[in-house]
């Protein structure tokens, strides 16, 4: 199983900051992948860490919404972390993946990338994938799909509990 | 109280699906003391039991048993097992639909003798006239609540359509207005008014918006000759030595196959499973399928040339708030083939949610091309196109080879090419919708390729000489009197718009016609 928890696991700040941890956008831990800036972390079970933390980075440069914390896009895909469990060509399927994404990086890997005009580069080359496309297909539904993204869209989802728009601004278009 | 029936009880009218052909036929029966009994393949969810939610409405209720697609239409590529976004529930589609209820043009029932012979169209006029229709129109409108008719008032408009209605002003259109809804503007019928919550396609929490599941059926039902049967799925139709139709197998909610004995059966699958379901009852005497000498049960299927416009502004429009469907501009929905093509289209308001519009706006696409879109979100504007496609022998469901369902039911195959007649309609109709968005100060927009089929029609197509069709203008099938088919996979060409209406209208001549040759005896 895959959690998703907001206080860092076992690690104080002074021994994240003792491993460079500070400043980078994931730190990996044990089996932990941790967001050191915004307090969360996601343990991994059946997937490295580094591979998820990959994962996440590929999320967002698939999807990249600059307003949309890491957080959700962790969310997004962990559940490849629990079908990499239940499934070993699955596992083997998303691990080689990631593994020949680094490749194609160049020595710091895909994440040593400094640029999403670089990263996209990469991922241009493995579109057309069973990888890639396993990544994205699941992602538009289990990005989007989360309900604390969408005020972040503008989007207010369900209505009824509050009566519909009818009283709540469904004609309140004023720049016409 | 509703009524149940022994499956031995050869006296009644079994009818398949409860959509808006099964369920308007089923309750137009019962109301004339016919005994019924409905097959529905999917469960029965209350209206308290919608949920507000796409995704989650999806599961609840869209019909997501396997299907395959062909052809060059991009759903195949796309959503390859996902041809069709329709309903697998009590109420069928009409739990989903937006409410749009628009009577065809009297041109429409008449296309080949209007359009003359098209390459690549298998076009034919309808059995039936405009003026035929009349009067079944009225009363499906009156049944169904339609604002803009009976001194209905229209629905208010909303964000989405303000934005519509300044557009088609700048562009010079004149009809435009909230449509000719399916939706309560006032208290009718018991039901509430339409509360404005956006989520019509999700099923109506409110009950405003008409559909089968609490209309018709809780009305047949309290007649005592109405039984609705949920999680019953019709696999086979029997028939005797003489042809002439006996009963309905179906597998029952516990997969355990039934047969239901019946006086006549009438097929209200939807488009897809109607011939697929006459296609699978082949037998010696009827080895090509039931209902099939003309060889036409599962071609000419049809979708509505369809494709959607979404639009950026700079300042924020809401458009998922409201009504989904209330505005439509109807200028383009006249033949006039110096546009380039024969037929026309409408042109009506659409919004999805963020969840779905994720999926649906560029099928595939990623990047900040597309996410850039998703960004402005709340500054969205939207419409869809609806427009009359040609009708193709090529364009057809058939049974897959060796694929089959859980009760060892082939699967059904969907192929559809595009029509060039349906590609230009469908390009003049994304650079209208540009320029009009253009007119109100878009900075962006957005011809979104068309979703899975929504409208499904054409697939047992009414004739006037069996040759050229399954059935004849009442939905009765040439080759089998007692057999029906009481869908829009009866409809011998599209119209410009949307189908619903005409389905109903057609289901409740069908009823009267039934009623008659049952007391007469003929069948
Ligand atoms: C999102 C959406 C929006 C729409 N908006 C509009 C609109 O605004 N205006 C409009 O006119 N139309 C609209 N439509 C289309 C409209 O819903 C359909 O045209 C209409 O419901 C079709 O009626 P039907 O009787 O042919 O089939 P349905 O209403 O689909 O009913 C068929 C029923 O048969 C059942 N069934 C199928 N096979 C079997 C079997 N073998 N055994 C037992 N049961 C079976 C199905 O489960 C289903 O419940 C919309 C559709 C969707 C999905
Ligand atoms: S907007 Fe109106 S019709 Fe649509 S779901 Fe809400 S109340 Fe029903």
């Amino acid at each position: 199983m895959v959690t998703i928890y907001d206080a860092k696991p076992g690690l104080s700040r002074r021994e994240l900051l003792k491993r460079g941890g500070i400043g980078a956008l994931l730190v990996i831990s044990g089996s932990a992948v941790i967001s050191p800036e915004h307090a969360w972390g996601l343990e991994t079970s059946a997937l490295k860490p580094e591979t998820m933390a990959t994962l996440i980075q590929m999320a967002r440069d698939i999807y990249p919404h600059d307003q949309v914390p890491d957080k959700y896009y962790a969310i997004a895909v962990k559940g490849h972390d629990e079908q990499a469990g239940k499934d070993a060509a699955y596992k083997a399927t998303i691990e080689d993946g990631i593994a020949d994404l680094d490749k194609k990086s160049g020595d710091g890997g895909y994440r040593g990338l400094g640029w999403e005009d670089q990263r996209v580069g990469v991922l241009k080359q493995i579109e057309a994938t069973p990888f890639f496309q396993a990544i994205r297909g699941g992602l538009v539904v289990s990005l989007y799909n989360q309900k604390e993204v969408w005020p972040i869209f503008g989007y207010e989802g369900e209505s009824y509990s509050k009566g519909g728009y009818i009283a709540r601004g469904f004609n309140d278009i004023e720049w016409l | 109280m509703a009524a149940s029936f022994d499956l031995n009880n050869d006296g009644v009218v079994v009818i398949i699906g409860s959509g808006a052909g099964g369920g308007t036929l089923g309750n137009e029966l019962a109301q004339k003391g016919v005994d019924v009994v409905i097959l529905e393949a999917g469960a029965r969810h209350e209206y308290e039991d919608f949920i507000n939610d796409e995704w989650g409405s999806f599961a609840q209720l869209a019909w997501t048993d396997k299907r395959t697609t062909s052809g060059d239409w991009r759903v195949a590529k796309d959503f390859p097992n996902l041809p069709a976004w329709i309903v697998k529930s009590v109420g069928g589609s009409t739990t989903h639909w937006a409410g749009a209820s628009l009577r065809f043009q009297e041109h429409e029932f008449k296309t080949l003798s209007t359009y003359g012979k098209l390459e690549g169209a298998n076009l034919l006029d309808w059995p039936i006239t405009l003026a035929e229709m009349e009067p079944y129109y009225a009363k499906a409108e009156a049944k169904m609540g339609v604002t803009g008719t009976n001194d209905w008032p229209r629905l208010p408009g909303n964000n989405n359509f303000k934005v519509l209605k300044a557009g088609a002003d700048k562009l010079g259109y004149k009809e435009c207005h909230t449509g000719n809804m399916a939706i309560n503007s006032v208290e009718r019928d018991d039901r509430m008014s339409c509360q404005q919550t956006g989520f019509c396609f999700q099923g109506c929490k409110w009950g405003a918006k008409w559909s089968t599941l609490y209309t018709e059926i809780p009305k047949g039902e309290a007649t005592g000759h109405l039984e609705v049967r949920p999680n019953a799925m019709a696999i086979k139709i029997n028939h005797d030595a003489s042809g002439k139709v006996t009963g309905v197998v179906y597998a029952d909610k516990d997969g355990k196959l039934q047969e239901q004995k019946a006086r006549i059966v009438a097929v209200a699958g939807n488009s897809i499973e109607s011939p697929r379901l006459l296609l699978n009852s082949a037998s010696g005497k009827f080895p090509d399928g039931l209902a099939n000498s003309s060889g036409q049960v599962g071609k000419n299927y049809m979708r509505h040339t369809t494709g959607s416009v979404y639009a950026i502004f700079d300042k924020p429009v809401h458009m998922y708030r409201g009504t989904t469907m209330a505005g439509i501009i109807r200028d383009e929905a006249r033949h006039d083939p110096s546009r380039g093509f024969v037929g026309g289209y409408e042109f009506e308001t659409l919004s999805l949610g963020l969840p779905f519009m994720a999926a649906f706006l560029d099928p595939g696409a990623w990047g900040r091309s597309f996410t850039t879109a998703l960004d402005h979100y709340d500054h969205m504007a939207g419409l869809w196109i609806v427009g009359e496609d040609m009708p193709r022998a090529e364009n057809r469901i058939t049974l897959h080879a060796d694929e089959k369902d859980a009760h060892g039911m082939p699967i059904a195959d969907v192929h559809f090419d595009d029509h060039p007649n349906d590609t230009a309609m469908r390009n003049h109709a994304y650079k209208q919708a540009t320029a009009l968005y253009a007119a109100v100060g878009a900075t962006r927009t957005f011809p979104t390729p068309p979703y899975p089929s929504t409208h499904n029609l054409g697939t047992n197509r009414m004739s006037e000489k069996a040759a050229d069709g399954v059935v004849n203008k009442h939905g009765q099938a040439h080759d089998i009197k007692n057999l029906f088919v009481s869908d829009g996979s009866q409809f011998t060409t599209g119209a410009a718009e949307n189908p619903t209406l005409t389905i109903v209208s057609l289901a409740i001549r069908q009823a009267d016609y039934i009623a008659a040759q049952m007391s007469a005896k003929t069948i």
